[in-house]
């Protein structure tokens, strides 16, 4: 599995085939600093003391059990909530919520349409409160209708669509206004797996023309395949912060998995510690102070060929698991303050 | 186009484009006046005639009590109270020894109670038949009662209102009409149009679109717009039935006979007069639309009109931000009701006090309830009427006007605060209490 992410960005470039101008990406750039965010609600601390920074054009993972005061950090980032202390910095500027709205598209969780209005009126008028003009505003749905296949759409109401059939609609008023930093929270519940895809592909072409997104989700194989960084979040607090990479290797626990020719005879070592068996398949944990190499040189000197020797990364599924429950608190207490 | 002005012009067009919205517009004033007009059919024609068997002890009624639409009056021989059912009576009356040196009481049996109406119009007859006795006794002729009567109507109450040393006419019966007609249509002004501003919030909560749109204008220019783009659909409907109303009135002109309206015209021309003085005499129709538009004429309408307006939409703005605040805080209707009865309570009051202030203008309760927000669009609309500076005073005016401005930008405040936190608040019941903690905690 690691392998198709050497290069995430060869990857993408394939899947976004479309003559639309690219921006030149500067990696080193962020779009997007939380410093020390705090939003406290009467009865809980939502957000307490969160900071961050996302780089522009990469695919942000924001994770966290239900109730973790993800949605109350994604609503800050909107400008719907005013955080209580710490700041926000788009662009290398202090956000501004009545100008910068144009630059952010979000799609909340919970999905909301006008049920009795058109679909085409409806992207027009999202559209036009985002900020665009009516001719700019009709052209880019015109493109999004055309690319996802919506066009027979228009004159459809948003009652008369299925739940899938919405959530395309929904995607598309999110980044119509085509905002620099797109957030999307659990972007694909509702959807078949070909229409995940293709809203996936619309993904990865966003993140390579330069948009940044931040995804929140709690599908760990979906955060895996897609984003670059992840934040980990809890009872308000920031647990993880790395590259998806790095936050597997720090969490790794030297485990291998060996593949031998023949069954074995003698596994005892002083190097390591059996943890599976299945005739010539064996699953190792190296103990302290050893080395892979260690573990080679044993079947080596037995003289036992080896035909496989990977590592086993434990899965973001596992960490998140490990970490969260580690707190003892995924149901979050009320207290009085 | 500014953020708001979209959001206005969304609520306003899906409103005004909606089927409902067309239909209440034309059919309404339909309603009403196939109402009036089916009430008036009702009451000339819609009555059964009773019939009623008289047991009379001295036979003095006898062919004096007479007959009429309403009630037929026999006597029939060997009627009794056993009986009169099986005879086709609806009713027997029992008229025992008549003495006129003091107040009788006659009964009137029936099966059904037969109503107020029909025992009064007995009464009636039976008045007239002691009467006419009495006239007899003292010598004078019924028919010369009856030219004393109608000969000694000469007099007629015209009430002049003291305005800066000219006396102006004024009229109490039109002044009633206006108040109860102004009052009567704000009061449910703020009823239907509030009530239409708690359900666009609450559809635009519950639908979940609230949190796309206040990522792209604040919650205060969402709230604003919508009750903005209401109010202006109400004011199209009222703009519409008052154009409907004027083309239903120029309609009935066509029906009227032309003589008639050539009569009303000479009338207008010559003040009240027929040409060649009282020797023509104008039909009583002509007379009665000119008496009409001369009463109408006494009322100053671009000053009502310019009120009526400024009630309207400050008593709109006041309620439909509260409104507004209890339609972002709750996700069914159900669960509304008893949020929005603090509400609506006042609106029905006002309405009381109203129709009480209609009647009896200066009254304190009156006079305070027009000035205070709550009360003031209906009860001072149902004192306007009456004339200013007579019955309303300037000062009564300007302190209403201004109190009302003070209290609509202090309920939008207020609804802003609490729309800020609730609209994006889900599964919690909340309760006034909560709502003004959210309103007067400092952000």
């Amino acid at each position: 599995m690691q392998n198709t992410y050497e290069n995430p960005f060869e990857q993408r470039k394939q899947c976004w085939q479309l003559g639309y101008t690219f921006e030149t990406k500067s990696y080193s750039m962020n779009i997007l600093e939380l410093h020390h965010l705090k939003k406290y609600f009467a009865t809980q601390k939502a957000v307490d003391d969160i900071s961050f920074s996302i780089e522009q054009g990469s695919i942000f993972g924001l994770l966290g059990p239900n109730g973790a005061g993800k949605t109350t950090l994604l609503r800050m980032i909107t400008g719907i909530f005013y955080p209580d202390e710490g700041e926000i910095i788009l662009e290398g500027k202090k956000f501004d919520p009545q100008h910068d709205t144009i630059k952010i598209g979000y799609m909340p969780e919970e999905r909301g349409l006008y049920k009795k209005m058109k679909i085409g009126e409806q992207a027009l008028y999202l559209a036009q409160l985002k900020g665009l003009s009516k001719t700019d505003a009709l052209e880019k749905i015109k493109f999004w209708f055309q690319r996802l296949e919506m066009q027979s759409w228009w004159n459809k109401k948003v009652e008369d669509l299925s739940k899938g059939m919405s959530q395309k609609l929904q995607f598309v008023t999110t980044v119509l206004h085509e905002p620099k930093l797109i957030i999307l929270d659990e972007p694909f519940s509702g959807l078949d797996p070909v229409n995940a895809n293709l809203i996936k592909d619309e993904i990865y072409g966003l993140a390579q023309r330069g948009c940044t997104i931040i995804f929140s989700t709690h599908r760990m194989e979906q955060v895996e395949e897609i984003c670059d960084h992840i934040v980990l979040v809890n009872l308000g607090n920031k647990i993880l912060d790395g590259s998806v990479q790095q936050v597997k290797n720090d969490f790794k626990e030297n485990k291998f998995k060996i593949q031998l020719h023949e069954k074995p005879s003698i596994i005892d070592s002083p190097v390591f510690e059996v943890i599976n068996q299945e005739d010539a398949k064996l699953v190792v944990k190296i103990n302290d102070g050893f080395k892979s190499n260690d573990v080679l040189k044993h079947f080596i000197d037995q003289q036992v060929n080896i035909e496989g020797f990977n590592e086993i990364l434990p899965s973001l599924n596992d960490i998140f698991i490990r970490l969260v429950e580690g707190t003892k608190a995924t149901t979050r207490q009320f207290q009085k303050i | 186009m500014s953020k708001i002005s979209l959001i206005i012009k969304r609520e306003y067009s899906s409103r005004v484009r909606s089927r409902s919205f067309i239909l209440t517009t034309f059919l309404i004033p339909l309603v009403f006046v196939g109402f009036i007009v089916g009430a008036t059919i009702l009451t000339i024609k819609g009555k059964d005639q009773l019939k009623i068997a008289v047991v009379d002890e001295n036979g003095f009624f006898k062919n004096r009590l007479k007959s009429d639409n309403d009630v037929q009056f026999d006597f029939p021989a060997n009627v009794d109270t056993l009986n009169y059912i099986s005879k086709g009576y609806t009713a027997l009356l029992t008229i025992s020894k008549i003495d006129t040196s003091k107040q009788q009481t006659f009964y009137v049996r029936s099966q059904k109670a037969i109503g107020i109406g029909a025992s009064q119009t007995i009464e009636n007859k039976i008045d007239e038949v002691v009467e006419d006795n009495m006239l007899q006794q003292s010598g004078i002729a019924r028919s010369k009662l009856d030219s004393i009567h109608d000969n000694s109507h000469i007099a007629k109450i015209v009430s002049l209102e003291e305005n800066g040393g000219t006396a102006k006419e004024s009229n109490q019966l039109l002044a009633y009409i206006i108040g109860y007609v102004c009052g009567f249509l704000i009061y449910l002004v703020m009823l239907i149009y509030g009530m239409m501003v708690l359900r666009g919030v609450m559809e635009e909560k519950t639908n979940r679109i609230a949190e796309v749109v206040v990522s792209s204008v604040n919650p205060f220019e969402l709230m604003m717009g919508k009750i903005i783009g209401i109010g202006a659909v109400g004011l199209t409907q009222f703009i519409m039935w008052i154009a409907l109303i004027i083309v239903l009135i120029a309609g009935a002109q066509i029906f009227l006979p032309h003589d008639m309206m050539e009569q009303v015209k000479t009338l207008q021309q010559n003040n009240g007069m027929m040409q060649g003085g009282n020797a023509v005499q104008a039909s009583e129709g002509a007379q009665f639309i000119f008496n009409s538009l001369h009463t109408l004429s006494t009322a100053n309408w671009t000053f009502i009109l310019l009120c009526f307006i400024f009630y309207f939409l400050g008593g709109y703005l006041f309620y439909a931000s509260l409104f507004a605040a209890v339609g972002c805080v709750t996700e069914d209707i159900q669960s509304s009701q008893s949020l929005t009865l603090p509400i609506t309570m006042p609106v029905i009051f006002s309405f009381i006090i109203g129709s009480n202030a209609v009647q009896v203008p200066d009254s304190s309760l009156a006079i305070w309830a027009s000035i205070i927000p709550f009360t003031s669009p209906v009860v001072m609309m149902s004192r306007i009427g009456y004339g200013v500076p007579g019955t309303v005073t300037y000062l009564q005016l300007t302190s209403s006007v201004l109190v009302l401005i003070a209290g609509f930008l202090f309920t939008t405040w207020l609804a802003a605060k609490i729309y800020r936190t609730g609209i994006l608040m889900y599964g919690k019941k909340i309760t006034w209490k909560e709502m003004m903690k959210w309103a007067f905690r400092r952000s």
